[in-house]
């Protein structure tokens, strides 16, 4: 039996589209999340923390807890988990806090 | 439930106050408890932003109470360890952008310094020394090392845990107080644990200060006095000390009750920068107030232009306990033998809490306190105030 939750609801999807993260490409449906997408393509972290260097991904999945934040089209801070991913769009790990330009 | 044991003092509020309080108590060899309607530091302990500040505070009973609960806080902070409770002995940088408001940083500073509190003056082509992402086109400034900050619910919460001679009930609404034939305090009504039995009892419930007061048949005129800080997502160290604007000094100072807001920006040592002030007498009234938050970002930015391209995380409200001299209520209730107030901070209750606490314990005990404390007497309110601050 199938537990793709594509069939267990029907969907019937758009074309797919691609997106890059560090420059290499990711497949995605419309609606997705990039986060899922990142998920689909095997990868489950793609982040470390600022402190100790421990890989994070997608946690809580809706927003809460901030583990999943990637730079989105060289916007830091973003939650890969809301984003919508988008034909073209370009995702990179974030290092640190994704700031340190404007360090002093 | 536990209707048979019983204590020395049973502190009201688990907030940085009662924490306060129930520390030094206990370290005097009391057996304590402390009752929290919600868990530890669930009122404006933990919608501050943890100053810990003499820079605002003008010559008097409250510059005094706070040196001494700085020099408190350092010790504290040794104990608990400093990166436990993020301690920062970070100095404070207050800021003005016209000459008039420079005039009145250094009339302020020149009083404080008589008092013994470290200061000096910093000329406007050196403020970017102290805060490379200064705004351009500031007048001057003061500098006050002594300012620090720390993390006050992380430090209420471990001053808790870390007495083991103190009993804590979270979860347990006070509902009354029970006085004795002789009308002194005799035990704490909870809707949770039963009748706590004491010889004292110590409001220390902040901002529900005069709730309390009214469950023990006295009264304290404490009201609500809301305030927004504004958290940016984390950032490297923009911000190097707590600096805020000249006219903060005089919204602190004022009693209005219409919104004031200046800006007082600060980096953590987790990332975030905090933003504050906004002070308003609206009651309890939790709503997102977005004119408000729109306010102090502006401010800020204003300050630091480096924050424009910066988002906030998220923003938090709390209520400041205002008295009508913004002064804390120290010492013996005047009706009610056995009933102590430790309430009333406005928005420097985690900076007094040490002294505060020590104060507290000290009477207690049946000893004189470390300071005079005549300014702080919860006697000066006459009963009806009370009826009128509602």
């Amino acid at each position: 039996m199938s537990r793709n939750p594509l069939d267990l609801v029907r969907a019937r999807p758009e074309p797919g589209f691609s997106f890059t993260f560090d420059g290499e490409p990711v497949p995605a449906l419309p609606g997705q999340t990039v986060a899922a997408a990142l998920w689909s393509s095997g990868r489950m972290s793609w982040r470390t923390t600022r402190d100790g260097g421990r890989p994070r991904g997608a946690f809580c999945g809706m927003g809460v807890c901030f583990d999943c934040l990637v730079v989105l089209d060289g916007r830091p801070n973003v939650r890969a988990c809301l984003a919508p991913a988008h034909p073209g769009a370009q995702v990179t790990t974030q290092e640190g806090d994704g700031h340190a330009g404007l360090g002093a | 439930m536990s209707g048979s044991r019983t204590w020395d003092v049973v502190v009201i509020g688990a907030g940085m106050v009662g924490a306060a309080c129930a520390h030094h108590a206990a370290a005097a060899g009391l057996r304590v408890a402390v009752v929290d309607r919600g868990p530890v530091a669930c009122g404006t302990t933990g919608a501050g932003e943890g100053n810990l500040l003499v820079s605002d505070k003008e010559p008097g009973p409250e510059l005094d109470l706070a040196m001494l609960s700085l020099r408190l806080w350092h010790g504290l902070a040794e104990e608990l360890g400093r990166d436990v409770v993020e301690f920062e002995a970070k100095g404070g940088l207050v800021v003005a952008s016209s000459p008039d408001e420079l005039l009145g940083l250094k009339r302020l500073m020149a009083g404080q310094l008589d008092c013994g509190v470290g200061a000096e003056e910093v000329p406007a082509k050196q403020l970017r020394e102290l805060e490379p992402h200064l705004a351009p086109g500031l007048v001057g400034g003061v500098l006050y090392p002594p300012d620090a900050q720390v993390q006050p619910a992380l430090a209420a919460a471990h001053l808790l845990r870390g007495s083991g001679a103190l009993t804590l009930f979270t979860g347990t609404e006070v509902t009354g107080v029970d006085l004795g034939a002789d009308g002194a305090v005799r035990g704490v009504r909870t809707a949770r644990a039963g009748t706590l039995a004491c010889g004292a009892v110590v409001n220390a419930a902040g901002t529900w200060g005069g709730h309390i007061a009214e469950l023990a048949g006295s009264s304290l005129p404490v009201l609500p006095r809301r305030g927004f800080v504004l958290v940016t997502e984390p950032l490297p160290r923009l911000v190097r000390h707590k600096v805020y604007a000249a006219d903060y000094v005089a919204d602190v100072a004022s009693g209005s009750a219409e919104l004031q807001s200046s800006a007082v920006v600060e980096g953590t040592a987790a990332g975030p920068v905090l933003i504050g002030a906004s002070r308003e007498r609206v009651g309890f009234d939790r709503t997102l107030a977005v004119p408000v938050l729109r306010r102090l970002a502006a401010q800020a930015v204003a300050l630091f232009p480096v924050l424009a391209g910066v988002r906030t995380l998220r923003a938090y409200r709390g209520f400041r306990p205002y008295l009508p001299d913004r002064l804390p209520a120290i010492g013996r209730d005047p009706r009610v033998p056995g009933l102590y107030h430790a309430c009333g901070h406005e928005g420097a209750g985690i900076g007094l809490a040490p002294a505060t606490g020590l104060i507290l314990a000290q009477l207690l005990c049946g000893e004189r306190p470390e300071l005079d404390i005549t300014a702080f007497d919860p006697g000066r309110f006459a009963p009806h105030d009370a009826r009128e601050a509602r």
